[in-house]
C-alpha cells in the first residue's frame, strides 16, 4: 500500500526499528516492543486497531480526541490509544487482564480502566463522559454488533465507532462472511457503516468496520 | 455536592469530596445509571474541580483506584479456595452420608417405618423426642441436617467462584468438575502446564499405575468421565470423547491462567468435534450402560 504519513492519525506515524518502517506512537514501552527515539512500534498483528490503520481505514482518533475503548484486555492496543489520543476510558471484564492494564493506566494519566462489563454500559455511565469522539470495540463475545448498539449513548454525533468483528466468537461452524453480514445488519439499528475492511493478513477471519451513528 | 443532583442522574463525584480516594473509588465500582452526560463539564459547575485537567486527575486516580481494588478482589477468590471448598465438599458429603445411614439405623429401632438418606434424618430432627435415646436420635439427625447444608453451601461457593477463577475451565466442564480438575493437578497453574493426555486420566492414577506396571488397558479417563460428553457417549467413542474433552480442557485451563479472558469459541469447537463423534457411532445420545 502506498500510505504516507498524511493518511495516518495524528500522534501515528511510521518509524524504522530495523526492518522497514512500521506503525508507531510515542511514550514509555509496556510489553517488550521495539523503541527508537521515544517511538515505540504498534505491531498490527497484535492489535486489531493497529491493522484497521495499517489497512488505510480513518479511525476518527486525533490528539484531542476522547475515546472510550470496549474490551481494553491487557492494555497493549489501549496504551497506543492514550499516548496518541485524549482522555481514554478503558473497559475490561476480565480481572487477570485488568490487573496488566492497571500497569498500563498507571503512568498514563489521561487512561481511565474500569472494571466493567461492556454489556452493560448502565454500570458505567457515570464515569464515562458523553460525547466521546471514538467509540473502539474490540470485545470477544456473542452479539458484537449488540455491545456496539447498546454503547451508541456514549459516542458524539460527529463520532466514530470503530469495530473489530471477530467471526469465531459468533459461530465457529458458519461462514465468516455471514456472521458478518449479520452483525453489519444489526448494527444498522443504531449506526450507518461507512467503511469496511477483513483484516487478514494481520487477523484471521476478522472483519473491522468503521460506523457513525445514525 | 454544592447542589443536589438526583442519585440515578449522577455522575461518580457526585457526594465525593475531591482527594477522597476511598469514596471516589467506591462510587465508581458501585455507582451507576442509564444515560452518561458531560461529567467533566458537570464536575467543574458542582465545584468539584477547577477546571477539567483537574477533573481528570482525580478521575485516574479514582478509576485506578477502584479497578485495583476490585481486581484484588476477585483475585483473592483465587485456586487455593476452590480446592479448598471441593474438598470440603466431599468430606461432608461422606460424613453426611455415613452419619445419615446410622442416624436411619438407630431410627428404625423406634420407628414403624424408618425412611433413608438425608429426607428422613430431615423427618427425624423435626420430631419431637420422648424418651433419652430419641433425644439422642433427633439431636444427631440435626446433626446430619445441618452437615448436608453445609455441603450444599460449599457448592454452591463453588458455583460462584469458579466461573470467576477459571471461565473457560468452568464453562466447559461445569464448576464442580473444574475445581475437582484443579484440585487433582494441585492448582490451576500446574493444570496449565499439564500435557492434555495427563488431564485425561487424572482421578485415574491407579488404573493408570497398573497400566505401566503392565497388567491393565490404560485407562481411557479419569474423572472426567463424570462429563456428559463422555459418559453420554457410546462406549466404543468414549475414548476419542474422552480425548477431545480432555484436550478442550487443557486449551481452557492455559487461557484462564495466562488471559483469564472467557472465550466462547473453544467451547463451540468442543461441541463441534462431539457432535463429529457420535455422529461416527450413529446414535447421537448413546445410552449409558
Amino acid at each position: 500500500m502506498s500510505d504516507d504519513e498524511l493518511d495516518l492519525p495524528a500522534g501515528v506515524a511510521r518509524r524504522d526499528f530495523g526492518d522497514g518502517p512500521a506503525l508507531a506512537t510515542r511514550g514509555e514501552p509496556v510489553y517488550g516492543e521495539p523503541t527508537a527515539d521515544g517511538w515505540r512500534r504498534w505491531d498490527p498483528h497484535r492489535s486489531k486497531l493497529g491493522a484497521t490503520i495499517e489497512k488505510g481505514l480513518d479511525t476518527g482518533l486525533a490528539a484531542d480526541a476522547s475515546v472510550l475503548y470496549l474490551g481494553a484486555a491487557n492494555g497493549t492496543t489501549v496504551s497506543h490509544v492514550a499516548d496518541a489520543a485524549g482522555p481514554t476510558y478503558a473497559v475490561e471484564f476480565a480481572p487477570r487482564s485488568a490487573r496488566d492494564l492497571l500497569d498500563v493506566a498507571e503512568d498514563r494519566p489521561t487512561l481511565f480502566p474500569l472494571l466493567k462489563d461492556a454489556r452493560k454500559p448502565e454500570t458505567y455511565a457515570h464515569v464515562v463522559e458523553s460525547g466521546v469522539d471514538v467509540l473502539v470495540q474490540d470485545v470477544a463475545t456473542r452479539g458484537q454488533a449488540r455491545v456496539a448498539v447498546e454503547n451508541a449513548r456514549f459516542l458524539a454525533d460527529d463520532g466514530r465507532l470503530v469495530l473489530a468483528v471477530k467471526a469465531r466468537s459468533e459461530d465457529v461452524t458458519a461462514d465468516p462472511e455471514d456472521v458478518f453480514a449479520d452483525a453489519l445488519d444489526d448494527l444498522r439499528e443504531a449506526y450507518e457503516v461507512v467503511a469496511r475492511e477483513r483484516l487478514e493478513p494481520y487477523h484471521d477471519d476478522h472483519l473491522a468496520v468503521v460506523a457513525i451513528p445514525r | 455536592m454544592t447542589d443536589q443532583t438526583p442519585a440515578g442522574d449522577a455522575g461518580w463525584f457526585a457526594g465525593v469530596e475531591p482527594g477522597d480516594t476511598d469514596a471516589a473509588a467506591a462510587a465508581i465500582r458501585e455507582g451507576g445509571t442509564e444515560t452518561p452526560a458531560d461529567w467533566p463539564a458537570r464536575a467543574v459547575e458542582a465545584g468539584f474541580a477547577a477546571h477539567a485537567d483537574d477533573y481528570y486527575a482525580e478521575l485516574h486516580e479514582a478509576t485506578v483506584a477502584a479497578t485495583r481494588r476490585a481486581v484484588r478482589e476477585a483475585e483473592s477468590a483465587d485456586d487455593r479456595q476452590v480446592v479448598h471448598a471441593i474438598r470440603a465438599m466431599d468430606d461432608l458429603a461422606a460424613t453426611t452420608n455415613e452419619l445419615a445411614e446410622r442416624v436411619a439405623e438407630w431410627g428404625g429401632t423406634t420407628d414403624d417405618d424408618p425412611g433413608t438418606g438425608v429426607p428422613y434424618a430431615r423427618e427425624l430432627a423435626a420430631r419431637d423426642p420422648e424418651t433419652a435415646a430419641e433425644e439422642r436420635i433427633v439431636s444427631l439427625a440435626e446433626r446430619v441436617v445441618d452437615l448436608a447444608a453445609e455441603r450444599d453451601a460449599e457448592r454452591e461457593f463453588l458455583e460462584r467462584t469458579v466461573p470467576t477463577v477459571a471461565p473457560n475451565l468452568a464453562s466447559m466442564a461445569g464448576p464442580i468438575l473444574a475445581a475437582r480438575l484443579i484440585d487433582l493437578a494441585g492448582g490451576l497453574a500446574s493444570l496449565a502446564k499439564m500435557p492434555s493426555g495427563t488431564v485425561q486420566v487424572l482421578g485415574a492414577e491407579d488404573a493408570l499405575f497398573a497400566h505401566l506396571r503392565g497388567n491393565a488397558p490404560s485407562p481411557k479417563h479419569g474423572v472426567i468421565y463424570t462429563h456428559e460428553y463422555v459418559r453420554g457417549t457410546h462406549p466404543d467413542e468414549r475414548g476419542s470423547a474422552a480425548r477431545a474433552l480432555a484436550g478442550k480442557l487443557t486449551i481452557g485451563a492455559r487461557i484462564d491462567h495466562y488471559a483469564g479472558d472467557y472465550r466462547p469459541e473453544v467451547e463451540a469447537d468442543l461441541d463441534e468435534r462431539i457432535e463429529t463423534i457420535r455422529a461416527r457411532h450413529g446414535d447421537e445420545t448413546g445410552e449409558d450402560e
